[in-house]
């Protein structure tokens, strides 16, 4: 068989469906999804500040949907997207920087974004509802 | 002798494959790290707001250190987020019409909430 025809088997990409889930791969997923859903937040933060130049019934509509169970769940996960995004976007920096590439390091790193993540949505949370 | 299969030309210009060069990747990471500490003033100030009524959101609108530190968050937003949108359109759409068609409607969207943004938080800061 002349080279030409000999099969290639190349590393083939993981099929998703078949994939273990690992730490690194789930958060450069959910870099991505976060990304998509802050893009969407951006534009509702425009809506606000809108609806905030219009009338006062105007804003108690905007209001009044960000107080529904709806509203509360959409915020909240758009809370915890935006510190995900932003402490895990610094992780990509550092990368970018050429730091933080050993397999060790991105796991360490990716946990202490997912708990940092977490604290600051819950710190967010509990003291924007004035529980604390 | 040039090892290199791209023209002098080619490779003087620097734009590669992606006919931008680096421009999408470098525009990518400043607004990454603009949005930073903008993104940490927001959320500092999205705590302190919440529970606000109308009256005291437009009274922390209206202050212009506000105005100016709330239409770079949304603006530098929109901008990385229409680039980051730009490639997950790139990964998936592979019609090339609608691909291009998505892309240039992602940044128009960008352009008119932007513009949006800055009209909007002028009228209250300005008294409109």
């Amino acid at each position: 068989m002349s080279v030409a025809n000999r099969p290639v088997h190349r590393p083939l990409s993981p099929h998703l469906q078949v994939y273990r889930p690992q730490l690194t791969s789930t958060l450069s997923i959910l870099h991505r999804a976060t990304g998509i859903a802050l893009s969407v937040g951006v534009l509702y933060l425009t809506v606000w500040v809108v609806c905030a130049s219009g009338s006062y019934e105007t804003y108690a509509k905007f209001q009044a949907f960000n107080g529904s169970i709806v509203g509360r769940f959409v915020l909240g996960g758009w809370l915890f997207s935006m510190f995900f995004h932003l402490f895990n976007g610094i992780r990509h920096l550092f990368w970018d920087l050429g730091y933080g590439f050993e397999i060790k390091d991105a796991y360490r790193s990716g946990w202490i974004v997912v708990a940092v993540s977490l604290v600051a949505t819950a710190i967010s949370w509990i003291v924007g509802l004035r529980l604390i | 002798m040039n090892s290199d299969l791209r023209s002098p030309l080619n490779r003087a210009r620097g734009l590669g494959s992606a006919k931008s060069g680096v421009h999408h990747f470098w525009m990518q990471r400043l607004t990454a790290v603009a949005l930073i500490p903008l993104v940490i003033w927001f959320a500092v100030s999205l705590v302190m707001l919440s529970g606000a009524d109308y009256g005291m959101a437009r009274a922390w609108l209206s202050s212009p250190f506000v105005m100016v530190l709330l239409i770079l968050t949304i603006c530098i937003g929109l901008y990385h987020g229409q680039l980051g949108i730009q490639v997950v359109i790139e990964d998936y759409v592979h019609n090339e019409g609608v691909k291009l068609a998505l892309i240039v409607a992602v940044k128009f969207i960008a352009v008119f909430f932007g513009l949006a943004a800055i009209v909007a938080s002028m009228r209250i800061g300005f008294g409109g």
